[in-house]
């Protein structure tokens, strides 16, 4: 009898742990790979409790070391391309050359943001000419905790084309995944990166349920979404109105679109900083 | 109102040794402003009577007399000026960035020529005293113009290496505790980046708005390119419903920005909401200098400031110095005519807004806060509430948690800075504080910690228009002033 090939579990990340959904329930995923985690209500309240509570810390590390950080995510990618061609081509559907592009842009898209992690801040800061005896001065900081609902083109460039950009400026995401068995793999590459546990949490389920717990939750300070939907930015936008939180919709892109600097860039840093104002008097 | 006993806590200095400056009267002349009797929108470059037919009565808040009827805006106006601004569009953002620079440019200009007379419109229309009308809101209200100005054809330079074009008709609504001053906030950056606008005042307060269309007309700002409709809250919501309207900037309360949010068609928002603003004043700090800061972040306009320095906190080794300086300058304070020039705290703005003061503060002495106000004769008509600082108030005192835009300081003390931060961000605002302290690495470690859009250092309440200013969390978001407040006209790729 042929030895049988060990399949792997889908989980999902939250905290730095690889769980399955407290709810128990799963749903099958595409092309037959078998179960993937349905997220519930609570999944989402666990991981946005970690990702607030790993945000002060990964906020207070240097940027120079959030970039080394995020470099690392990079390599590691990088060393996993093949397999994560190979089950992109599987889960999606995409064809063979666009699987092995699709990890490319990944691990491209990775190091340009770990680029940014010292930069954002001055270029999006200021020394502002006020007219008085005032060192009047602008700074970036981190926005807090975002929650990402990543597109379904793009398997892996969409979700880390949005993850990225607010880890790169200090604030910890929760997001929800498009391709579980894609995130799945995607989870034991963030966590051998050295991102600390919480700052990057990763679920699985429907997007538009876990969309509603988060953009409704008080401590989920952004929420960003790419897939370019009006109605669905609508939807999103007045769900998040009680608490006022910020909300950025890009899109919708095409695969070839993820897979160019078009959809890469300080517009995406931007969004997830918010600006402080200093005024200190000048004199003796 | 019921207010517990004015005596100062425990305090062994005499407050008011019996002596008092008096002060003859300075009012400013009103004759310098020609009122008409009645208003109608300003729409496609020309007066518009109301489609309803209806009017309202703006009155002084000091007199409650009445000053002139008003139009009472309609969906169908917003719809006319809607219309209007979508038209004039096209040309105007097609016209080059210097010629539009050079239109804001004569705009500043006009307004410092009849600078007097929109400083006594102002006092007389919202109850603010001359002294601020004249040498704060008036001179920001020019300068804003001439900084944006000259951004209108330096675009590129604010956003290296990304392209940016204009959004469209931007809707603006803005509040009645600096009119003239939030509209400039408002238009000026609007105009520079090659956008059109529908303006809605407050209700409370159109004068000035409107004495600016006849400047930007003579300035030479096309027909449409900037129309104003006044009226109430029904009139702001029909613009913020509007399908033609591509964005939507809006300063005034969190209670209407998360409506506002809930309900907006326009892809672009911006909001300047409420605050409840920390001023922290540590024991190492200039303790005058600090009082001053105090009294300036707190009765700076009888307190309708939404980053007013609303909560006093006070290391617990300086809190009875501090107190006691504290009360004794308010002693000094000079409360009436707004258009006196001595006068230090003139009107609230409306009754309704008097109303909530009064119910706040009462809430306040009902939680068991000491309420501490000077002896001072308040005039008889209009809406007057004393200069007042609660004491003896918890962190869970609605006087504390609530925004009460008046001229009303609850005090609570600390003893360690990390407890003063924690304290500061106890809320769910996040616009403004202020940090009092010699020290400067201290200063840093705590600006760093306070979740706030703004924050001053030893001063307190400075606005220009090279300075970004909005709020972080439920003070709404984006930025008005300094190259990140073009950022929210345009789109940037």
């Amino acid at each position: 009898m042929p030895r049988l090939t060990v399949a792997k579990t889908a989980k999902m990340l939250v905290n730095g742990q690889f769980v399955r959904s407290e709810s128990g329930r799963t749903f099958e995923a595409q092309n037959g790979l078998g179960q993937a985690c349905l997220a519930s209500r609570k999944d989402v309240r666990d991981a946005v409790r970690a990702a607030r509570s790993a945000q002060p810390a990964w906020a207070a590390r240097t940027p120079v070391n959030r970039g080394q950080v995020l470099y690392r995510l990079a390599e590691m990618l990088e060393a996993r391309a093949s397999g994560f061609a190979e089950l992109i081509s599987r889960e999606s559907g995409l064809t063979k050359p666009r699987a092995k592009r699709e990890v490319e842009a990944a691990v491209d898209r990775a190091v340009h943001y770990a680029g940014w992690c010292d930069k954002a801040a001055q270029v999006l800061g200021s020394v502002n000419p006020v007219s008085g005896p005032f060192f009047d001065f602008s700074v970036v900081e981190p926005i807090g905790v975002v929650a990402v609902l990543a597109p379904s083109a793009s398997p892996l460039v969409g979700l880390v084309s949005l993850c990225l950009p607010p880890l790169a400026v200090g604030s910890t995401v929760v997001a929800v995944a498009a391709s579980p068995m894609v995130a799945t793999e995607f989870a034991e590459v963030v966590a051998t990166s050295d991102l600390p546990p919480g700052s990057l949490n990763l679920l699985t389920g429907v997007k538009g349920d876990l969309a509603k717990t988060l953009v409704e939750h008080r401590d989920v300070d952004a929420i960003a979404d790419a897939d370019g939907d009006d109605d669905f930015r609508r939807v999103l936008v007045s769900g998040a109105a009680d608490s006022l939180k910020r909300v950025r919709v890009w899109g919708p892109f095409d695969l070839a679109a993820w897979h160019s600097p078009s959809t890469q860039g300080l517009d995406w840093v931007e969004a997830f900083v918010e600006v402080k104002t200093v005024w200190h008097p000048v004199g003796m | 109102m019921s207010v517990a006993p004015r005596d100062p806590v425990g305090l062994e200095v005499p407050v008011e040794s019996g002596f008092r400056w008096e002060y003859a009267p300075a009012p400013e002349a009103r004759s310098i402003v020609r009122l008409r009797e009645r208003y109608d929108h300003w729409i496609g470059g020309r007066w518009v009577a109301p489609a309803s037919g209806e009017r309202y009565e703006s009155i002084d808040p000091s007199t409650e007399e009445p000053l002139a009827e008003v139009a009472r805006g309609s969906a169908e106006d917003v719809d006319r000026a809607v219309l209007a601004a979508r038209e004039a569009f096209g040309p105007w953002s097609r016209l080059p960035g210097a010629e539009r620079g050079k239109v804001l440019f004569r705009v500043s200009r006009l307004i410092q020529e009849r600078s007097r007379e929109f400083a006594v419109l102002e006092s007389m229309d919202g109850g603010k005293p001359i002294r601020e009308s004249r040498d704060v809101d008036l001179p920001l209200v020019a300068a804003h113009f001439f900084y944006y100005a000259g951004w209108a054809d330096k675009l590129p330079y604010a956003f290296p290496g990304r392209t940016v074009r204009p959004l469209g008709v931007a809707g603006q609504i803005v509040p009645w505790n600096f009119p003239l001053l939030m509209a400039a906030w408002k238009i000026a950056p609007a105009l520079a980046t090659g956008n059109t606008v529908v303006l809605k005042p407050a209700e409370t307060t159109p004068l000035t708005a409107l004495l600016l269309a006849e400047v930007l007309e003579a300035a030479g700002v096309p027909p449409g390119v900037v129309n104003i409709v006044t009226g109430f809250g029904d009139a702001g919501a029909a613009l913020v419903r509007h399908p033609g309207v591509d964005k939507i900037a809006f300063t005034g309360s969190t209670a209407v920005g998360k409506e506002i949010q809930r309900y907006a068609v326009a892809r672009h928002l911006t909001l300047e909401l409420g605050g409840k603003g920390a001023n922290i004043v540590f024991e190492d700090a200039a303790i005058d200098q600090a009082v001053e800061g105090i009294v300036n972040g707190i009765f700076f306009n009888q307190g309708h400031v939404c980053c007013a320095g609303s909560r006093l906190l006070v290391q617990e080794s300086v809190a009875d110095l501090v107190l006691k300086k504290l009360e004794r300058r308010i002693g000094t304070l000079i409360v009436g005519d707004p258009l006196d020039k001595n006068t230090d705290v003139g009107a609230v703005n409306s009754r309704a807004q008097l109303d909530r003061i009064r119910s706040l503060v009462d809430a306040g002495a009902s939680d068991g806060a000491t309420v501490h106000q000077p002896a001072c004769r308040l005039p008889e008509r209009g809406f007057w509430f004393p200069p007042t600082v609660l004491t003896g108030v918890g962190p869970s005192s609605r006087v504390v948690r609530e925004e009460i835009f008046g001229p009303v300081l609850s005090v609570l003390t600390f003893r360690t800075p990390e407890e003063a931060v924690e304290l500061a961000n106890d809320t769910t605002y996040g616009l403004s504080a202020g940090v009092w302290t010699d020290k400067g690495s201290k200063v840093h470690k705590v600006l760093a910690g306070l979740r706030a859009g703004v924050v001053w250092a030893n001063t307190f309440n400075k606005f220009d228009p090279a300075s970004p200013f909005g709020g972080v969390r439920e003070s709404g978001y984006g930025r008005e002033g300094g190259r990140h407040g073009l950022a929210p006209y345009l789109e940037v790729r």
